[in-house]
């Protein structure tokens, strides 16, 4: 884990979403332009529990219910960013960016550069990713790498409630637009139960997390396993499971795409020489190939062996022995770490 | 009221409302199983999202009685009391939604996504997303000289969706045969209609498109029946489409295992006392039909849900490699696998 406590350790756990949430609230205090956008945030407190809480301390008009309007919420939000407010915009499920992506790709993150930065653009957009409980084609995706494709927006993947807190507080701080991933089955939501790991010590105070910057979250000798989201405690399981054979497998949790943080993956091949990359994307043009691209082009010398396991191409089936096919598994990972290995 | 409706229609509307009803009633069991005492929303038979549709019954009852299997039905995510009304294969939509090989889909689209072409009947998802393809499907129609018509259902959640108002703009301006309905069941998951949208009447927003526009007050079968009766007249003959909204209530929450704990419980109780089909059955009784009778319809939909749904639990599941299929109905070279060769001028080889 990344976190480094010089005093005391701190003992505090949270789940993933309440340290979102924490964030969010310490935000929305110091600053009181910072406001949340979303469908179903206020009285619900979000679906997955993005928003708990929230409307009882800061009322409706700065946790705003709007109506199922993305391309006119989340477009509010590139403007009132423009005048310099701070407004996090939630879009409920990733896979519902279809009715609105104009806003995000053509206007949120082209409009700095165009503009020649004369104009910025001060948003979070947050949104939920991810499959494991069969809800089908429509409503299980991540989209990792469809957003960090399309340059502008920094892409934000928390895998435990540590990171999330310190990616919140630099997301809302940060004066570009950021898009904060966060995976349905990591959030801690009583419905949809957590794996071990998302959970964790959370400080109290306020602290930021650099984007770019990888976190090594299990180290090894033998395979190098690069992945983000979900998958890094599907990684972590493996790498336990395989421990017990004498495979010792380093885990390096992305935390975001965009920035990438190329050098800790470089670093690790070097000393491992074996790279397996783990996504739950889809398998082609996405976070894959664009991790194993960048060691081919910087690293390739010290590549001996590489192994991909993401999402075939095809939509996210409903039926749960294919959503258990498709998406990877912990055996999945332990097999193509064999692979590499071998 | 003085709306006449045949009495076998009546008991059509009935049979579709009364079966539409105990099917939520079943599935609501057996989504359940598995799901106790900690609710997992993977667990069980069937797994992910489930919005059941228990007092929406007489939209769909009420537009349905007018069509035929060549016309086209748009659900979105709240789909299985249309279906059935609409004449869907109950015993294989039943195996799609418990995940079945033979599904309507071979279980890979589940509830929210069922489709049937033998009665051209499609859902969608996402908000408001069925709207453009009933416009489409109106358009084919039209340009083939067919007097079939669309029907686009969505939730009163959905009219502030740009979707919803650039299909309006379209059937409006082509004059095609499309019949927006929408079933207002006061919540868009926890957010009341007036938190959302300033009008209280949805059908309001015809206006802006220079089309009718048309509310049913109240969740009344045959109010719903004799305004589906116009509007799909109307684009039958030739003269454009109609908004048509029906109020509902919404009885089972939004999906299950919604806590709604942001609902007052005088709605939630008020949900439960308007019941269209108590309220249809005080019709039939009325117009001279027997308890014995209307009994006998229950008891017909009962066994036909159970069947289906015994039925469907038999069925097998598919095997984890039937995902890689039906991505593309050609080979992925198209049509062909071989180039032609030709001769191109202004080659520099």
């Amino acid at each position: 884990m990344a976190q480094k406590e010089s005093q005391q350790a701190v003992e505090r756990e949270l789940t993933m979403s309440r340290a979102m949430v924490e964030a969010i609230g310490h935000e929305m205090r110091e600053n009181e332009e910072v406001f949340y956008m979303g469908e179903d945030v206020a009285d619900y407190g979000g679906i997955f529990d993005s928003t708990q809480g929230l409307l009882e301390e800061f009322g409706r008009d700065r946790i705003m219910d709007v109506p199922i309007s993305e391309t006119a919420y989340i477009g509010a939000a590139v403007g009132a960013a423009q005048q310099g407010m701070r407004p996090i915009a939630e879009l409920m499920f990733v896979d519902f960016f279809g009715v609105c992506m104009d806003q995000i790709y053509n206007q949120m993150a082209k409009n700095t550069y165009m503009s020649g930065a004369s104009v910025n653009v001060p948003m979070v957009l947050t949104a939920a990713v991810g499959g494991t409980y069969n809800d089908a084609a429509q409503h299980s995706q991540t989209l990792y790498g469809t957003f960090a494709h399309l340059p502008g927006m920094k892409v934000v993947v928390p895998s435990t409630a540590y990171d999330a807190k310190g990616l919140m507080h630099n997301a809302i701080r940060d004066d570009d637009p950021v898009v904060y991933m966060f995976h349905k089955r990591l959030m801690g939501i009583g419905w949809m139960p957590a794996p071990d790991g998302p959970k964790t010590p959370v400080p109290d105070e306020p602290y930021t997390i650099p984007f770019g910057s990888a976190d090594v979250k299990r180290e090894g000798e033998d395979v190098t396993v690069v992945t983000l989201g979900l998958h890094v405690h599907r990684a972590l399981e493996a790498a336990d499971d395989l421990a017990e054979d004498g495979i010792d497998a380093e885990v390096i949790d992305l935390r975001t795409l965009v920035p990438l943080d190329t050098e800790t993956v470089l670093d690790s091949v070097e000393k491992t020489g074996r790279l397996v990359v783990v996504d739950e994307d889809y398998r082609s043009y996405g976070v894959t190939g664009e991790i194993i691209a960048r060691v081919a082009e910087e690293g390739l010398a010290d590549l001996e062996a590489v192994e991909r396991v993401a999402v075939p191409d095809v939509p996210l089936p409903y039926a749960r022995p294919m959503e258990d096919e498709v998406i990877p598994g912990t055996e999945d990972i332990e097999a193509a770490i064999r692979s590499a290995r071998s | 009221m003085d709306i006449m409706v045949a009495v076998n229609e009546l008991q059509s509307m009935f049979e579709d409302m009364v079966t539409a009803r105990y099917y939520e009633e079943r599935l609501q069991e057996e989504y359940l199983e598995g799901k106790q005492p900690a609710f997992d929303i993977s667990a069980g038979p069937i797994p992910g999202e489930l919005h059941l549709a228990a007092g929406q019954e007489a939209a769909a009852a009420g537009v349905c009685r007018h069509l035929r299997d060549s016309d086209t039905v748009t659900a979105p995510h709240r789909p299985h009391h249309v279906a059935i009304a609409k004449g869907v294969d109950l015993k294989r939509m039943t195996a799609e939604i418990f995940g079945r090989r033979t599904g309507l889909s071979k279980g890979k689209g589940g509830h929210m996504h069922l489709f049937d072409p033998d009665v051209n009947f499609a859902c969608s998802g996402i908000i408001a997303q069925g709207c453009p393809p009933a416009v489409g499907a109106g358009l084919a129609a039209t340009k083939r000289s067919e007097d079939s018509v669309a029907v686009a259902f969505l939730g009163e959640g959905a009219i502030s969706q740009g979707a919803f108002l650039e299909s309006l703009n379209l059937a409006a301006v082509r004059e095609l045969p499309v019949i927006f309905v929408v079933e207002d069941n006061d919540w868009a998951i926890s957010m009341p209609k007036d938190r959302v949208t300033d009008v209280d009447d949805g059908s309001q927003r015809a206006g802006g498109f220079d089309m009718p526009g048309v509310r049913v007050d109240y969740d009344d079968a045959t109010a719903v029946y004799d305004a589906a009766k116009e509007a799909i007249g109307r684009a039958r003959a030739g003269n454009g489409p109609t908004l048509l909204e029906v109020q509902v209530h919404r009885r089972m929450g939004h999906f299950m295992g919604d806590p709604e704990s942001y609902r007052p419980d005088e709605d939630k109780e008020a949900a439960q006392e308007r019941d269209s089909i108590e309220r249809l059955a005080a019709d039939l009784r009325s117009e001279g039909v027997a308890d014995d009778d209307i009994e006998e319809i229950r008891e017909r939909a009962r066994d036909r849900v159970d069947e289906a749904i015994e039925w469907a639990k038999d069925q097998p599941e598919p095997g984890p490699e039937e995902a890689y299929e039906d991505v593309f109905v050609n080979p992925p070279s198209g049509v062909t696998t071989e180039e032609p060769s030709h001769e191109l001028a202004g080659g520099d080889d």
